[in-house]
């Protein structure tokens, strides 16, 4: 089985895997990191979205050996040692931006990503960016005003 | 998902060796095709060679009137490019809307073409620009590299390297988007260059397609109206609950003046 070493959330991680172990399955099943969830499994809803070396990934439609020697950052590697939540997490608490909560930290992660990049964002922008992310409860609606906040606030 | 062996070789050749030495493997790129392919049993290689990262396969830019763009270059590398932006900005705002960010940051060039689904949008680019398909032994020309339904040209353990884009004086991609995917239910790409006035359709049939007719309306007049004379078949188009071989038929005609218009 192909051992492999990584970063995850800031820290050293090695395990061995199968060719086929998706890097959700080794986020969850091994790491016990069980913030990220797989809604679909198809590709399609983003629930799994994670960072690898920065840039959002669906981490069910990613084998786990390709994050060899890579930075994994999950939903739990967000808010700070302390507990202080970064700014996207703390716009979606304050702007009722989930419901249920599942696809939550999919968008979280998504939306970190693009307001890293693109931190003028227009409403525009976020919902197209946000189509691989899909929620079932919100209608999105609070979801983009959360984003758009947390772009405004300078994102992290 | 079946298992596999998975390599990462550290060069070209030794991609290729492999290939080449387990008849039963495929390449990987940025996985989006096929690992859901695979998870849905429809492909169970052997092994697994991870290309996308070879430096062969990486890099973008331009070559006297070519832009060459990596076969390993992701979609969004490619939407974000500033060359490719200067040198063929339509390419860069139809890689910007492939899929979701998600996808754009994994799904490659060269996985695209080689996988040739008959919605993807790159075929359309690489077609209507009169592109050349770069791989580890060949070059092929882009009217020869489609050969319908995800098949192409490639051999079983060829390796798409680069795409040579000649650069166009005008073009343009309009896409009717599938809402839930992205992929084209019709998508079409017009193009006025070096290699002629083209016009490459995907989305609407069994693979991507030219439509010798609109070439040339529009090669007499590069202008939206020009087309407004030329009739599209539903003939051989797709039909699916998402739209009828006629309203396909239809929307080639919207999408083509769209693009022209956008063109300029
Ligand atoms: C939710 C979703 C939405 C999508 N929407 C769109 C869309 O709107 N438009 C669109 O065009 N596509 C869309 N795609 C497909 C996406 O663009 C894929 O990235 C692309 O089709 C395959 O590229 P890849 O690098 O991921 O290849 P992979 O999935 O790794 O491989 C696909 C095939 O190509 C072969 N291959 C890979 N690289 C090479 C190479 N360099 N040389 C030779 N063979 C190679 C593999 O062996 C395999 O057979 C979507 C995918 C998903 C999951
Ligand atoms: S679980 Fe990965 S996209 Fe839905
Ligand atoms: S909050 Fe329930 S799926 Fe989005």
């Amino acid at each position: 089985m192909p051992s492999i070493s990584l970063r995850v959330n800031g820290k050293s991680v090695r395990a061995e895997v199968e060719g086929r172990t998706l890097l959700v399955e080794l986020l969850r099943e091994k790491l016990a990191l069980t913030g990220t969830h797989v809604g679909c499994d198809t590709s399609q809803c983003g629930a799994c979205t994670v960072h690898v070396d920065g840039r959002s990934v669906k981490s069910c439609t990613m084998l786990a050996v390709e994050a060899d020697g890579r930075e994994v950052t999950t939903i739990e590697g967000l808010a700070g040692a302390d507990g202080k939540l970064s700014p996207v997490q703390a716009a979606f608490a304050e702007h009722h931006g989930l419901q249920c909560g599942f696809c939550t930290p999919g968008m979280v992660m998504s939306a970190t990503d693009l307001v890293r990049r693109n931190p003028g964002a227009t409403e525009a922008q976020i919902r197209e960016w946000l189509e691989g992310n899909l929620c079932r409860c919100t209608g999105y609606h609070n979801i983009v005003k959360a984003v758009k906040a947390a772009a405004q606030a300078g994102g992290k | 998902m079946q298992d596999f062996s998975f390599h990462k070789p550290q060069n070209l050749a030794a991609a290729v060796d492999t290939l080449k030495k387990r008849p039963e493997a495929k390449a990987l790129g940025g996985g989006q095709s096929l690992i859901p392919v695979m998870k849905l049993g429809l492909a169970a290689p052997s092994d697994l060679v991870s290309v996308a990262g070879l430096a062969e396969l990486r890099g973008i830019k331009v070559d006297g009137k070519e832009l060459v763009v990596g076969a390993g270059m992701t979609h969004a590398e490619v939407a974000d490019s500033a060359e490719v932006k200067k040198a063929i900005p339509a390419l860069a705002a139809l890689a910007g809307h492939i899929g979701d960010a998600q996808v754009r940051n994994r799904g490659t060039l060269g996985g695209s073409l080689a996988h040739d689904d008959p919605a993807a949008d790159y075929p359309a680019a690489v077609l209507a620009l009169g592109a050349t398909v770069v791989t580890d032994r060949r070059k092929i020309a882009a009217d020869d590299f489609f050969r319908g339904l995800y098949q192409t040209a490639l051999g079983a353990d060829e390796i798409v390297t680069s795409v040579r884009f000649p650069i166009p004086e005008k073009a343009a991609y309009a896409k009717f988007a599938h809402p839930a995917s992205k992929f084209a239910l019709v998508g079409v790409m017009v193009a006025k260059g070096p290699a002629g006035v083209r016009v490459a359709v995907t989305g609407a049939g069994p693979g991507v397609f030219r439509q010798a007719d609109m070439e040339r309306a529009l090669g007499g007049r590069w202008a939206a109206d020009a087309l407004a004379g030329v009739a599209v078949k539903a003939e051989g188009l797709n039909a699916d609950p998402y739209g009828s071989a006629e309203y396909r038929a239809h929307l080639i005609g919207v999408m083509a003046r769209r693009a022209v218009a956008a063109a300029g």
